[in-house]
């Protein structure tokens, strides 16, 4: 190696490192290829021994059977769930986290708690969720599991927005005050649209949460609400599986977040990381 | 901001201002926050199955019984087995990964983009694509073994008992990988380069530079990094349920796979409850032990 040119090394250095790069990628995206090629496949090809690596033509027959049935109706159930629960989770948890930041209601232990709240494990939650939702006749209802969502979502919003609207110079507010705006006034026409990039981050990862959320789903709805992640387990059998609609409904509840999150991709660092890196 | 000017805006008439802005959101983080903590704490000193509703105090009788549940113990045993596999392996993976994209790269935005990927699918999605990846005959895994083995290979993957955890952990690996490694490539990025190439002109090796140098650095975004994994993967359900449902048998069944069963297979409200509690406590205990530990308290 040493007796080679530095721009040659450098150039090995280089084709190295394209190549790791496109085996991990490979790697990686490997399951979702297959997962997306699945519903395209006829039932032939799916059963065919060896695997077909990829379909002789695209068909949508599978595709055709979830709508046909009212299965596909499960993803605009997520669609309601998640934006619903978004709406509102963005709005409590941004004006919450106002007064946290500007007025320091609570103080240092106040926020504490909240962000603690995150941490809770869902399954201990689920289960007295679960009675109280029987006993309110919440069970199977959209107003229950936007509630739940809502709740879930909200210290990670309180958590976000802090950090953005800190950023907010304080003297904008001040003049509007001066100018006779009222404190509702303020928060509308000044914070909310000063921290706008802020929302709309941390609004798609409260959707993709919702929209991914299993657990919940699963033990609080039955047959109104059932969301798409609920749908897809229902096709998992003892010794088969139906394979073709497992992959289209998958394929049907996936492609909405690919958007969101392709759309967003600017925020995604800052966003996963719950502002740990400022990005 | 002067400290004037936020004095003023405090001390602006509409005094219950603030506290109308918290409201509905404690309110709601009350519901799903304390009201299970409480719930559960009461219920678990009563005795309240599918059968008996009997709602006097009971005493210690459910957390006595714990001790004898060899299936819980077992379930937080296979907690964090696949913990403390899987997390060290996506945090040097993703470490790995986040040094090869760190210099320029042709392409590199795009293969960013693919690799997190899997990260935003739903983890029942990832399960599922992973039972069909798994398949011992339609699936592609076996296939490609087949090929390096030189014979067709028909393993078991989800349920044969010597598979079915690397098959959970590679699934669990290949979903969170890509999280790790969007965090790290932010930190290391961040990294004052001057420091790095100091440390290399005065002869310090790859892995001193990393030690002195880069570590101390990304440590504060790593540290939570590895708490937010660490705390997904003690509680993991959804990969569990759709590539093993906890089997063969109990064999993969986690503390979440195994208090689902308990309160709605057999319909333990009270046992349920005092496990709902014991799970709370123990996650309490060891983050505020992970936070001490790892400098994150301020």
């Amino acid at each position: 190696m040493s007796s080679l040119p530095f721009h040659r090394r450098k150039n090995v250095r280089l084709t190295l490192r394209y190549f790791l790069a496109c085996m991990l990628v490979l790697i990686f995206v490997f399951p979702v290829y297959w997962l997306f090629i699945i519903s395209f496949k006829t039932p032939d090809e799916i059963f065919a021994f060896p695997p077909v690596w990829y379909p002789k033509s695209i068909q949508f027959s599978n595709y055709m059977v979830l709508f046909k049935d009212g299965d596909a109706e499960t993803v605009l159930n997520s669609l309601i769930l998640a934006t619903a629960s978004t709406f509102i989770a963005m709005i409590l948890g941004t004006i919450a986290a106002y007064s946290l930041v500007r007025f320091k209601t609570g103080g240092e232990n106040l926020a504490v708690w909240i962000i603690s709240q995150r941490m809770m494990p869902p399954v201990a939650i689920v289960f007295p969720v679960f009675l109280l939702y029987v006993f309110f006749g919440w069970v199977d209802t959209f107003f229950g599991l936007i509630l739940l969502y809502t709740a879930f979502n909200l210290p990670y919003v309180i958590w976000m927005m802090r950090g953005y609207i800190e950023d907010i110079p304080l003297e904008l507010e001040e003049s509007a005050l001066v100018d006779g705006c009222s404190r509702w006034a303020v928060l509308w026409k000044v914070v909310m649209p000063m921290a706008r990039s802020g929302l709309f981050a941390t609004a798609v990862f409260t959707f993709v949460f919702a929209w991914n959320e299993f657990l919940f789903a699963l033990v609080l709805t039955r047959t109104e609400v059932t969301t798409y992640t609920v749908q897809v387990t229902h096709y998992f059998g003892g010794q088969s599986n139906f394979w073709a609609k497992i992959a289209a409904m998958s394929v049907l509840g996936t492609i909405p977040v690919f958007f969101a999150v392709a759309t967003m991709q600017r925020y995604l660092v800052r966003g996963i990381s719950m502002g740990a890196v400022k990005g | 901001m002067t400290v004037a000017a936020a004095t003023a805006l405090r001390a602006n008439p509409d005094r219950n201002f603030r506290y109308w802005l918290l409201t509905p959101a404690i309110f709601l983080l009350l519901l799903v926050g304390l009201f299970p903590l409480f719930y559960s704490l009461v219920v678990s000193f009563m005795r309240i199955d599918m059968m008996d509703t009997d709602t006097s105090f009971a005493g210690l009788y459910n957390y006595a019984n714990m001790f004898k549940d060899k299936r819980l113990w077992a379930a937080l045993g296979h907690t964090l087995l696949i913990t403390v596999i899987a997390l060290p392996i996506e945090l040097l993976l993703g470490l790995a990964m986040a040094y090869l994209f760190l210099e320029k790269l042709p392409g590199r935005q795009i293969f960013i983009s693919l690799l997190v990927l899997p990260t935003i699918i739903s983890p029942i999605v990832a399960g599922a694509t992973w039972r069909l990846l798994f398949d011992n005959r339609y699936g592609p895994i076996n296939q490609v073994l087949g090929w390096f083995a030189g014979h067709p290979v028909t393993a078991l993957w989800t349920i044969n008992p010597h598979l079915v955890y690397p098959a959970i952990i590679f699934c669990e690996i290949w979903q969170w990988t890509p999280f790790m490694f969007l965090i790290l490539l932010a930190a290391l990025s961040n990294v004052d380069k001057s420091q790095t190439e100091a440390a290399a002109i005065d002869g310090a090796g790859f892995f001193r530079t990393f030690r002195r140098i880069v570590l101390p650095a990304i440590w504060p975004v790593m540290a939570i990094a590895i708490l937010i994994r660490g705390l997904d993967l003690a509680r993991i359900f959804d990969i569990i349920w759709a590539l093993t449902s906890g089997g063969p048998g109990t064999m993969t069944e986690t503390i979440s796979v195994y208090t689902y069963a308990q309160g709605f297979k057999q319909f333990e409200t009270s046992y349920t409850a005092a496990i709902a509690f014991l799970v709370i406590v123990i996650l309490t205990i060891v983050v505020t032990w992970a936070i001490r530990r790892m400098g994150l308290a301020k």
